[in-house]
């Protein structure tokens, strides 16, 4: 035991176990963001070559590389990986468990060893779902949607895919039942729920969802599954049974869903612009009672994904009309960050940056959305590469972004060493003109009428694939300068300070990386997350 | 929980009488042939069965009002589901 | 100061904490069936008389002697968590016990009951079933996706009681644990093997033997209580479904 002044970090914390077990048996909840975060980020690898493979196969038309049929389970797989292993559980999974108590100013999360249980049943999902490539009838080829009657008719593994779906949906509903609990419960003293860093505020929100609507998405696998091996008919015509009721379900969990994706990354984007502005946020209570609102609205608006399938006009312009309530919350939140930066101080540092970024690309998203939620013009562009573009935009652009900034804003955090911010940049510029070069000719091309999911093009579209397929190698790029950086960091190893960026939240009161157990004493709030403190410690002007 | 009250024996077997007085008139009033209202009736009686459940066997009823909010978000989210798949059931 | 906490340390007791997490997972566990009952909204509508009569081969007296069964398995777990709350365990384990067994009951009867429908042909994709109406069908789907994945559950209620009334048939400890004391720097922390580390002033930190454990031969800890309580809720919500399920599938003739 040492004498030194600093507490033993999480790190290099000897626990009960030695190694690689002191991890993958550890319930602290900072170890576990962090196992998380490497079988996330492996899983995210995986989906890009997946749609490098795709985008490759796209250069040319007719068979460049795959025949169809594996094209088809290529993008069954990048979307089921991308969505299903990381976009979803990406940001709660990761930043939620290791910032969420340091936020609060708690030891841990409620229920510790239900959080380890939660990664477990993570990865058996995983390997559930990607087992379905290798055995039996081949990878499925159903598109991530698993839409009925294909998705029962299907050859190809089907079934597997959906029971591993279905796991991981065990360990989101773990997850969200763990993070509303210690809100509730463990927030420290004086920490009322007004003065709960924005971040906490969209998990609390996103946990909600995980809740309520993950669940209607399990029943709807379970159905799919006895439709296979049983044959039940609730999903078949020629039984009795409505496959577009399969769709409302899946929707009834999968718009929600969306949410689940995208409010943390707006609660990261709420915790790093007042710290690089160097202001209080502005309108917190609009922006906390906004990541509510957009909870609530996101479930009355499921019927947008179904506007040509089918469903009845009086649905499909009553969906179409509350589709546009989404804009409201959304709004309240921008006009607030941008009247946060409004006679900010503001410090253009590397997570900033992607912030920025995020802004940028959410809002082109957004705007997109607007022509996919209109019933007139969706008809148009509905399963089209715009939705295509539109949904990258949104989740590549929006969540992606938020979990590069993330990761930038709170590596110093949680290793306890900067990153050379100057190849930060440079990647950056990569990932910028790469992203807009891979998704904005898919803006156009479906305005033009191409299809998704099609394996083959008419030569007019050639140009733009072409100029999509380069734009995935520079993106890439860009996404391999990151990593290395970050990895870079490990040999470097700068040490940070336990605030570099002069951040207010309570995780930047405690030494970086934290100590087991967090605090070495539980602090006592007295102000709101990001106002300055009462005592100026970096000589920091607000 | 020490500092939660609990329910005397006796009021338990109470509730549970009420549950068992309400499912023999449920069961009565289905085999009366009442037509459409023989579904409300049923849903009705379900409804308070399983609120006494909720209330009394639950122990609902001594919970912080949290707890009650909660159910109610759930609930709210499960019926504005339901109604609003009728929005397209009910047009087609 | 040098601090080596513990291991996951202060697994704080916070038993209303942990019934907040039950009553989330009931909640999931009311929108997974909420699923079910949408598509059993929207095909009876579509299909009334189909379902009327498909209605008509269910046993009204089989569903409602399942329907007191488990009404009366649920005052049972409800006075087996009074009676722990009274310290009386042998009433407590009297009525778990009687919980249990009217669960087997409920599941004894609900296995006749499906035996009797395949055995007249009426089982998922049977010939029988599929020469029928489509909405006789929907409603046999139905019906064995709902009280099929009732049973599970019920399954799941009935090891989750077992295993309860295993840990108060064998007169848990009474658990007293110590600290953190943060008023004259000493903390006293149960770790996960139950070694106690102590901390004091300045110095450093030493293992030490005693284990602040204790056995009482009466009281219950109020561990014991809050997981029987939890369980209870959870048996309850099983109770809740069914009280749906029986008007909607045996009533409807």
């Amino acid at each position: 035991m040492s004498n030194t002044a600093d507490p033993v970090s999480y790190l290099d914390y000897q626990g009960r176990h030695k190694g690689i077990l002191g991890w993958i048996l550890s319930t602290d909840h900072k170890r576990i963001g962090i196992l998380y975060m490497i079988s996330m980020l492996s899983f995210f690898g995986v989906g890009v070559i997946l749609g490098l493979l795709m985008r490759i196969e796209l250069l040319m038309p007719g068979m460049t590389i795959v025949t169809p049929r594996v094209y088809n389970s290529l993008f069954t797989l990048h979307g089921m990986i991308m969505i299903f292993l990381f976009i979803i559980p990406g940001l709660p999974a990761v930043f939620g468990n290791f910032f969420l108590p340091l936020q609060i100013g708690a030891e841990d999360v409620a229920f510790p060893r239900l959080n380890l249980a939660s990664w477990w049943i993570y990865m058996l999902g995983a390997a559930v779902a990607l087992t379905s490539l290798f055995v039996g009838g081949g990878a499925p080829d159903t598109g991530w949607t698993f839409y009925v009657p294909y998705s029962v008719r299907s050859g190809t593994n089907v079934t597997l895919a959906v029971t591993g779906a279905f796991i991981l949906g065990f360990s989101s509903i773990l997850t969200g039942i763990n993070f509303i609990t210690t809100i509730h419960r463990l927030r420290a003293p004086g920490m009322s729920f007004t003065r709960m860093p924005l971040f906490v505020w969209t998990l609390y929100s996103t946990a909600w969802i995980q809740i309520l609507a993950t669940p209607v998405l399990a029943i709807t696998l379970l159905l799919v599954i006895a439709e296979r091996t049983l044959g039940l008919g609730l999903f078949d015509p020629a039984k009795g049974g409505d496959p577009i009721l399969y769709q409302h379900l899946f929707w009834i969990y999968s718009h929600p869903a969306v949410y689940i994706m995208i409010l943390p990354g707006m609660g990261v984007v709420s915790e790093i612009i007042p710290t690089f502005a160097r202001k209080d946020i502005f309108g917190y209570k609009a922006i906390a009672i906004s990541s509510l609102l957009i909870a609530f609205v996101g479930y009355l608006v499921w019927g947008h994904h179904m506007f040509t399938s089918g469903i009845s006009d009086t649905a499909r312009w009553i969906f179409s009309l509350l589709t546009f309530l989404v804009a409201i919350p959304s709004g309240i939140k921008i006009f607030n960050w941008v009247a946060t930066l409004y006679k900010g101080s503001i410090d253009l540092r590397p997570p900033f940056l992607f912030t920025l970024t995020f802004i940028f690309l959410f809002s082109i998203g957004g705007l997109t959305g607007l022509v996919t939620g209109a019933l007139a013009t969706d008809v148009h562009v509905h399963d089209t590469y715009f939705v295509v573009g539109h949904f990258h935009y949104v989740m590549f652009g929006g969540t992606g972004m938020a979990f590069l900034a993330a990761l930038l804003y709170w590596w110093p955090k949680m290793f306890g060493i900067m990153y050379n911010e100057k190849w930060i940049w440079r990647s950056w510029a990569f990932i910028f003109v790469g992203f807009n070069m891979l998704y904005f000719p898919m803006l156009i091309q479906g305005w033009m009428g191409h299809p998704r999911r099609y394996y083959d093009y008419v030569p007019r579209f050639h140009a733009t694939h072409i100029v999509a397929t380069v734009g995935s190698w520079v993106l890439v790029t860009g996404l391999l300068i990151f990593a290395i950086t970050l990895f870079r960091s490990f040999k470097s190893r700068v040490p940070a300070p336990s605030n570099p960026w002069g951040g207010r939240t309570l995780e930047w009161t405690t030494t970086s990386p934290p100590p087991l157990l967090n605090f070495t004493q539980i602090p006592t709030v007295t102000r709101g997350p990001y106002e300055p403190a009462p005592t100026p410690t970096g000589g920091e002007t607000s | 929980m020490k500092e939660q009250q609990s329910l005397s024996y006796g009021s338990y077997v109470l509730v549970w009488l009420a549950l068992v007085v309400l499912t023999s008139v449920t069961v009565t009033i289905a085999g009366m042939h009442l037509g459409a209202l023989s579904i409300a009736t049923a849903i009705f009686i379900a409804l308070i069965k399983g609120s006494l459940v909720v209330y009394y066997f639950m122990n609902l009823k001594n919970e912080d009002v949290m707890f009650r909010v909660m159910l109610l978000v759930a609930l709210v989210t499960l019926t504005v589901i339901m109604v609003f798949t009728f929005f397209d059931i009910s047009f087609r | 100061m040098s601090v080596q906490a513990a291991s996951p340390a202060t697994h704080h007791k916070d038993h209303t904490g942990a019934r907040i997490g039950m009553w989330l997972f009931l909640f999931t566990e009311i929108l997974l069936f909420g699923g079910l009952f949408l598509l059993y909204s929207v095909y009876r509508s579509t299909f009334p008389e189909d379902f009327h009569y498909a209605a008509t081969h269910l046993d009204t007296l089989v569903g409602t002697a399942n329907t007191l069964i488990l009404l009366t398995s649920s005052l049972t777990v409800v006075l087996a968590i009074a009676a722990l709350r009274r310290n009386n365990r042998k009433l407590c384990t009297i009525m778990l016990s009687v919980t249990i067994l009217a669960g087997l009951l409920f599941m004894v009867n609900k296995y006749f009951e499906w035996h009797h429908k395949f055995d007249i042909g009426l089982y998922p994709n049977s010939k029988e079933l599929l020469r029928r109406a489509p909405g006789e069908n929907l409603f046999y789907g139905l019906y064995f996706a709902m009280t099929g994945i009732h049973a599970l559950h019920v399954i799941i209620g009935l090891g989750v009681l077992s295993v309860m009334l295993w840990i108060v048939a064998h007169k848990p400890k009474k658990t007293i644990t110590v600290g953190p004391l943060q008023s004259d720097r000493l903390s006293l922390v149960e770790d996960q093997r139950g070694a106690v580390w102590t901390h004091e002033g300045e110095g450093e930190i030493a293992e030490a033997v005693v284990t602040l454990v204790y056995k009482s031969n009466e009281e219950i800890n109020d561990d014991t209580w809050s997981k029987l309580e939890n369980s209870g809720l959870y048996w309850h919500l099983v109770d809740v479904i069914w009280i749906f399920l029986f008007p909607l599938l045996y009533l409807i003739t």
